[in-house]
């Protein structure tokens, strides 16, 4: 057997040619039917795909703990479970913002997500700034821009008194596009 | 007739002709393993290919048995790991194996891709071949660094960090890439099984595919034949010309090309067990726990240079760095074999390609190393761990001495340093006393600016003195402190210019 003789089609005859309508009639079938499915399948993949960027979680208050914990004119870190919370997070779900008491009922929370690219920015008591490890960014204490990439000062976080105990609204990573 | 005398042999023979007969296995041999190259093909440099193939090979064989026992939720992964490093038999080992060959498949690709340029194969009629060559550098790109994140230790948790605050500056749909790239508001579980999805399912079955394609297209096109200075590619004529070449001096890849294959191939084995055994598996480091403080957040060798060039750009021209750049680049990669599709194959002839390479090293080279010191940062544990070299404080009045106090306690020297140790954020201060005067220094300490924070609200005025008083003491001995003019005279500034080329004036009399 030579290669020609199995690749080329033998020519049709005309009895074949007539069973074209109706085989032209199944494929035309056979196309609505696989369409709908393709639609009643992809829909939902692209919906559970999609899912995440189309719902959005909203910020909700939660409590950082009594008023008393964090000292007049100091800053100290607060360390809080995500709200959003599922068993499987482990350690993710412990998160972490700076809480800057002014005075009395006067406070200021930052994100600890430096606005340059994300990492934790760290305090420094001594020199009153925050600092990022990853690029070098620094805020003052009121959260301004001071040096480095950053494109603006640190995310500021809503937040109130009630009963003694301040409450946030947080719960989403903050970025540029979603600065809380 | 030999097969006659000994039945043994005729029936095997026989066994064999049956399934010849119908597997047709000849003829797909002769159309892979043993396809015909041209005899100058079979060079050293034309190894990189293979050496890529067997480095992706060993990931998916490292991998598939990884998974046995990592286990891709947040609060399992990192003890998986550690189960995997001290518990697991041997588990370190394929550990390391996987993350060497990981490293060593992005560098081999690299060294592929440079030899692919510089010996002109991307020219007609391998277009595709190169197209898909880089998709496939994208893809191995992509899986390098969902492969980071499955090291779920603090650089993964903030590598993807870094990823969320790059898509977080798209405009128009940032907020929605960053849900879609995290899986919800927040780094968490859902986040590391979408990128484990990504590590093992989607990124690993799209490169089979694309190598697919790669092989498929060079058996079609056949691989390219070594280039010589001086012979043009022509579209008319270059299919004959290969043909022809073939036919003069065609050797089959297998068994007559494939010898330096299989030595380059052999190293790179032992390179990557070696590495394994004697360098070990990476990490994990830090455990992913937001609340755990950290010094350092960096991304594996492929990323360094992005990490760095994230870090030296200027202010504010990020958006140029991660959207602009990356868009220009895919198209004179894509476009390469389209814009040089003729002409000239040999790197001897195409001076401004050997540039493209030399320039390419280099400044990933230079921006790797530099991701690798990091100078940018503040080094955060300056101020109260590196002791002061003595000739440092020796000597010095009770009022410069509490100055040098001030220059630990309030971090100065988390961004400068003296005598070489400490940041490098900002300029070394060892000297500054001959190059900036009091007032200069006065005015940099409260004000800041060159990128120094202000500590105007931070300092006293008698801490500001003391500071400053110790900063001019800081110079060579025998050495006068500088001495700029407060006021300076004014010139024009062309006429400034001017005047420093040569002739002196009042102001550098004054100056100097």
């Amino acid at each position: 057997m030579t290669p020609n003789e199995s690749e080329n089609h033998p020519p049709l005859s005309p009895e074949a040619k007539n069973y074209s309508t109706r085989r032209d009639f199944l494929l035309q079938v056979g196309l609505v039917i696989n369409t709908i499915a393709a639609f009643m399948i992809g829909i939902p993949i692209i919906g559970f795909i999609f899912s995440s960027m189309i719902k959005r979680t909203p910020t909700i208050w939660f409590s950082l703990g009594p008023i008393s914990k964090f000292p007049e004119g100091g800053m100290r870190r607060a360390v809080y479970e995500n709200p959003y919370r599922r068993e499987a997070d482990g350690q993710t779900s412990r998160l972490t913002c700076w809480v800057s008491r002014i005075q009395g009922d006067q406070f200021k929370v930052f994100a600890a997500n430096c606005t340059h690219l994300g990492c934790p920015v760290r305090w420094f008591e001594e020199s009153q700034l925050f600092m990022c490890p990853c690029h070098g960014g620094a805020f003052y204490a009121n959260g301004g821009y001071a040096a480095g990439p950053p494109p603006r000062g640190l995310y500021v976080y809503e937040h109130k008194v009630e009963n003694g105990e301040l409450k946030v609204k947080a719960g989403v990573l903050p970025t540029l596009a979603n600065p809380v | 007739m030999s097969a006659k005398d000994r039945p043994i042999t005729s029936i095997l023979v026989n066994i064999a002709a049956w399934f010849e007969r119908r597997l047709h296995i000849v003829k797909i041999w002769n159309a892979t393993g043993g396809h015909p190259i041209p005899k100058s093909s079979a060079s050293w440099f034309y190894t990189f290919g293979s050496m890529t193939l067997l480095c992706f090979s060993i990931q998916i064989i490292t991998g598939i048995l990884l998974s046995l026992v990592y286990i891709p939720s947040a609060s399992e992964a990192y003890r998986s790991l550690e189960f995997l490093n001290y518990q697991q038999e041997l588990g370190w080992l394929l550990r390391a194996m996987h993350y060497w060959g990981s490293n060593c498949m992005v560098i081999v690709m690299f060294l592929h891709m440079t030899q692919v340029f510089l010996w002109g194969a991307y020219k007609y009629p391998r277009e595709l071949t190169w197209i898909s060559g880089v998709v496939l550098l994208f893809l191995t790109l992509g899986i390098a660094f969902t492969g980071q994140v499955m090291r779920f230790d603090s650089d993964a948790y903030w590598g993807v960090g870094i990823g969320a605050a790059i898509l977080g500056r798209v405009p128009l749909v940032g907020a929605q890439l960053v849900n879609l790239l995290l899986g919800g508001p927040i780094i968490g579980t859902d986040t590391l099984s979408r990128f484990f999805a990504l590590h093992v399912f989607v990124l690993p079955g799209s490169i089979l595919a694309l190598v697919s394609l790669h092989l498929r297209l060079v058996l079609l096109k056949g691989i390219n034949e070594y280039p010589k200075p001086g012979i043009q590619v022509n579209r008319k004529t270059y299919d004959a010309a290969y043909e022809e070449t073939l036919h003069k001096e065609g050797i089959p890849f297998i068994p007559n090309g494939i010898d330096k294959d299989i030595v380059a191939n052999g190293l790179l084995l032992l390179v990557i067990v070696g590495l394994a055994i004697f360098v070990g598996p990476k990490g994990p480091g830090i455990p992913a726990d937001p609340a755990i403080r950290i010094s350092d957040a960096s991304p594996d060798y492929p990323f360094l240079w992005l990490f760095a060039a994230a870090a030296l750009a200027p202010h504010d021209t990020e958006w140029i760095l991660f959207f602009v750049l990356p868009i220009i680049g895919t198209i004179l990669l894509v476009g390469l074999p389209f814009y040089a599709n003729q002409g000239e194959k040999h790197f001897r002839r195409r001076p401004v390609a050997i540039l493209v390479v030399l320039l390419t090293y280099l400044g990933l080279g230079l921006l790797t190393y530099a991701g690798l010191t990091g100078p940018w940062s503040p080094h955060m544990e300056a101020w109260s761990g590196i002791p002061t070299n003595p000739e440092f404080i020796k000597a010095r009045t009770p009022l410069e001495l509490q100055g040098a106090v001030l220059f630990q306690n309030k971090q100065c020297r988390n961004c400068h340093a003296i005598g070489g140790t400490g940041g490098h954020r900002g300029p070394d201060l060892s000297v500054v006393g001959t190059r900036m005067d009091e007032p200069q220094l006065v005015r940099q300490v409260i004000q800041g600016g060159g990128n120094m924070p202000a500590y105007g609200n931070n300092l006293s005025q008698k801490e500001v003195n003391a500071l400053v008083t110790y900063l001019v003491s800081l110079r060579p001995p025998n050495t006068i402190p500088a001495q700029i003019p407060s006021i300076p005279e004014k010139t024009e500034p062309g006429k400034a210019e001017r005047v420093s080329a040569g002739e002196p004036t009042k102001q550098a009399q004054t100056g100097g």
